[in-house]
């Protein structure tokens, strides 16, 4: 995917945050410093880059941490935040006109992709809205132009206007608007050919046509591998003719595309649609909520605080932490606890949103009914046994097991995790904060952290697995 | 320092008092002030309005010069450097004058490029027999029109040519490339649309041998680096070229677009990977980008530029001179 590098270098950069207590000043700057390069080095405008690490230096520093995430991915949460920001709200889709011919009008420097493009989406209105589209050919100065887009017009069996290359393009889709009107085009998608933005002699011609044929949109197809310029080339096509959207080319391969960046959030332009290969089914439209995670490869763990954050109540996160502390944690908040992991959705689906972990999950089969398990044998508790788990004996368990429908053995498996969970606790609570932090990092690994209750569960059978999924 | 002092001498002299030799070189170098006239305005308008607004050279300073590099497409790392071992000059001279200050970028970046060699920028022509020079890119930087633009070049400077239509896969490729034959006025061997390039190759090899052609030109379709099926198509089109002819292609040239950003570094990477990479040429300097990412590339890939185009006449294309380049870039600041 297209935008791996940057989520990478963003990724290593917030390594040195994520994961620590609290942030200082100084933390803040290094890690704006190291996103500030990592959206240099992916062709963002330097002005968009400066804009945009100063907000979110602000939002990190002012940022009231939630107590059971750690500020390092809150400071990630921002940076997404600001991301999609830059990228504009919503979806945004092609002008049509109710009735009458709707024009297009693809523009931009050479080499961008506009035949190709004007192609796919001759194809895509065809399919998605049901029109009857026309190319037209008003690229008369590289060679064989034409002749590009004949051959994509035949390959969708799509008609294409053409006059060769000894008329003007004003003449040509002058004609051109009369042969849609007499052969009941709906939709007419005129390709210009490439020009500088400040050719002024090729720049009046687009205004020209643009007078004439008053397209509904004039799209302006920039190469995603555009570097620095691509703000000026977009500022520039978009003061003279009023662009109405953008096309992102070539996010197939492995540039970062900070140019999509860049042009949204310094002209205001929304980029409509991006192309993702040589085939002309290869056009997608443009999501710049979804651009916004993928830019930084971890947008579901985002998602993940996201769900944590409309879940998980703050003042009860307090509450529970204070209990960690003073190890008064019992059945009841165990409970708790799991109804508020079951809140945030299944289990496999979740796990499956970090990074690293998905890949491991494949050949692991989690019981999502574990949880229904767990409550429905805490349910079989009383009160007292609740509070004080001290008190839970054999022949307690063996009433608890009759009273959930779980076996013994089942019981007592529980009854010694969250034994093992309190001890824990107490350990972690009395230990320095250095120790703790190295701790806590080695859980963060998955290797650590999942396939060792997966593993050995691997032997016991389905539903029998020594899963700890609680923690 | 005075890197540029020859030209700048020259520019001083009366036309009809040049020598040749200088006659060439105000030519050229009048081409690439005409051609990067757009780049180099709003790099220049601000590199000189930052040398107008201080009178010190401090880390403010420092931060805006490197904005402008940056600007300029120049790769962050690279950027990084020069900005590194300027700090550590205007440290060690415990420089304070102005003027000094930007010769001394100058010469940095300078520097940068020629990196204590030999840079040689001209092709590797095969002087007792058949050369060819395969070129390669990413889709849309231009290599059709380049090729057009060398073949006529070197037409011009007396060598028989012959174009072979490597690029079977996009539509109106191989007719974008026999219209440049006919404007060069040379042959260009094609098969349909859709056939192997390979194949092609092969043909246009033979050709070119049996009507002693000197430079063969050979096209190919533009292809994204990431796209590990079509650069093995590249690598096996480069395989059959080197068997057929021993020792050739004797240049591979990548042809990246002035506008590219960073992802020109891994565009350079992967190709040189797959086809062993010989020279850069530098496609669309007459826009307002700057192409700075072939510094980036010069620095850290070591590869050399070969050509730069300036313009869309059939003319318009120069053998690459970096002193004309950063001449180019920063004339203004020595008229």
């Amino acid at each position: 995917m297209a935008f791996d590098s940057l989520s990478d270098r963003l990724q290593k950069a917030l390594k040195t945050v994520t994961g620590r207590g609290a942030l200082n000043e100084v933390d803040i700057e290094t890690m704006m410093r190291e996103v500030r390069l990592s959206l240099l080095e992916a062709d963002v405008n330097f002005k968009v880059v400066k804009e945009f690490t100063n907000e979110v230096k602000q939002k990190a520093k002012g940022e009231k941490v939630l107590k059971s995430l750690t500020p390092g991915q809150q400071v990630v949460k921002i940076v997404h935040d600001e991301l999609k920001n830059i990228m504009g709200e919503e979806t945004e889709n092609l002008t049509f006109k109710i009735q009458g011919i709707t024009i297009f009008m693809m523009v931009g420097l050479n080499g961008a992709g506009k035949t190709t493009h004007s192609g796919k989406l001759a194809l895509y209105c065809r399919k998605k809205f049901n029109k009857k589209p026309l190319l037209v050919a008003a690229d008369v100065y590289r060679p064989a132009a034409v002749d590009q887009l004949v051959t994509i017009g035949k390959q969708l069996s799509v008609p294409t206007f053409e006059m060769g290359t000894e008329h003007k393009p004003v003449e040509i889709v002058q004609k051109a608007l009369e042969f849609a009107k007499e052969n009941h085009h709906d939709l007419v998608i005129i390709d210009t050919a490439g020009r500088f933005h400040i050719n002024e002699e090729l720049m009046q011609e687009l205004k020209d046509i643009k007078d004439i044929v008053k397209p509904d949109e004039i799209l302006l197809t920039v190469d995603a591998m555009t570097g620095q310029d691509a703000v000026n080339v977009a500022n520039s096509f978009h003061e003279q003719i009023n662009v109405t959207g953008a096309i992102l080319t070539k996010l197939d391969g492995d540039t970062r595309g900070g140019a999509a960046l860049s042009i949204r959030h310094v002209t205001g332009v929304p980029i409509k649609f991006m192309g993702l290969g040589e085939k002309l089914d290869q056009l997608e439209v443009f999501h710049p909520e979804r651009m916004a995670s993928r830019i930084l490869g971890m947008g579901d763990v985002l998602s993940l605080i996201e769900k944590a954050q409309d879940s998980i109540d703050e003042e009860e996160a307090e509450m529970m932490a204070k209990k960690f502390k003073n190890a008064t944690f019992d059945y009841n908040d165990f409970l708790k606890q799991i109804k508020q992991i079951k809140r945030l959705g299944n289990l496999k689906g979740m796990l499956k949103l970090i990074p690293g972990i998905s890949s491991k999950l494949k050949n692991i089969d989690i019981d999502e009914n574990q949880f229904n398990y767990i409550e429905a044998i805490i349910g079989s508790m009383t009160e007292k046994e609740r509070r004080n788990p001290d008190l839970i004996n054999s022949s307690r368990k063996s009433r608890i097991s009759k009273g959930s429908g779980r076996d013994v053995s089942e019981v007592n498996r529980m009854t010694k995790q969250f034994e093992e969970m309190r001890k824990m606790m107490k350990q972690m609570m009395n230990m320095n904060p250095k120790d703790m932090e190295k701790m806590m990092s080695g859980m963060g690994k998955p290797s650590s952290n999942l396939p060792s209750g997966a593993t050995s569960s691997k032997g016991k059978g389905k539903n029998r697995g020594n899963r700890r999924p609680w923690m | 320092m005075g890197i540029f002092n020859n030209i700048k001498n020259i520019f001083n002299k009366n036309k009809d008092q040049m020598t040749v030799d200088e006659q060439i070189i105000y030519d050229q170098a009048n081409k690439y002030k005409q051609g990067m006239e757009k780049s180099r305005n709003s790099m220049m308008s601000r590199l000189k309005a930052l040398f107008e607004s201080y009178d010190v050279i401090n880390d403010d300073l420092f931060d805006e010069l490197e904005e402008i590099f940056i600007m300029a497409d120049i790769g962050v790392n690279t950027v990084l450097d020069i900005i590194e071992k300027l700090k550590a000059d205007v440290r060690m001279r415990n420089l304070q004058n102005m003027n000094e200050f930007q010769q001394i970028i100058i010469d940095k970046m300078f520097e940068i490029y020629v990196k204590d060699e030999i840079v040689n920028t001209n092709l590797n022509i095969n002087e007792d027999g058949l050369t060819i020079l395969l070129f390669v890119g990413v889709n849309g930087v231009g290599k059709t029109t380049s090729i057009g633009k060398i073949a006529y070049k070197l037409k011009l400077e007396g060598k028989k040519v012959m174009m072979a239509a490597g690029d079977t896969f996009r539509a109106g490729a191989i007719d974008q490339l026999k219209v440049w034959a006919e404007r060069v006025g040379c042959e260009c061997i094609t098969k349909t649309e859709g056939s192997d390039p390979a194949a092609v190759m092969y043909e246009a090899i033979q050709a070119a041998k049996k009507n002693n052609i000197d430079v063969l030109l050979c096209d190919t379709a533009g292809r994204l680096q990431t796209k590990v099926n079509l650069m093995k198509e590249l690598e096996k089109v480069h395989r059959v070229i080197s068997r057929e002819v021993p020792g050739s292609p004797h240049d591979t040239l990548l042809v990246i677009d002035a506008t590219t950003g960073q992802n020109g570094l891994n565009q350079a990477k992967s190709f040189t990977e797959a086809t062993a990479v010989s020279g850069i040429v530098l496609t669309k300097l007459d826009g307002t980008a700057k192409g700075g990412i072939v510094l980036a590339i010069r620095n850290e890939l070591g590869l050399p530029i070969k050509f730069v185009t300036l313009g869309e006449k059939i003319t318009d294309i120069e053998y690459f001179d970096i002193e004309q380049y950063i001449y180019g870039l920063f004339s203004d600041m020595f008229e």
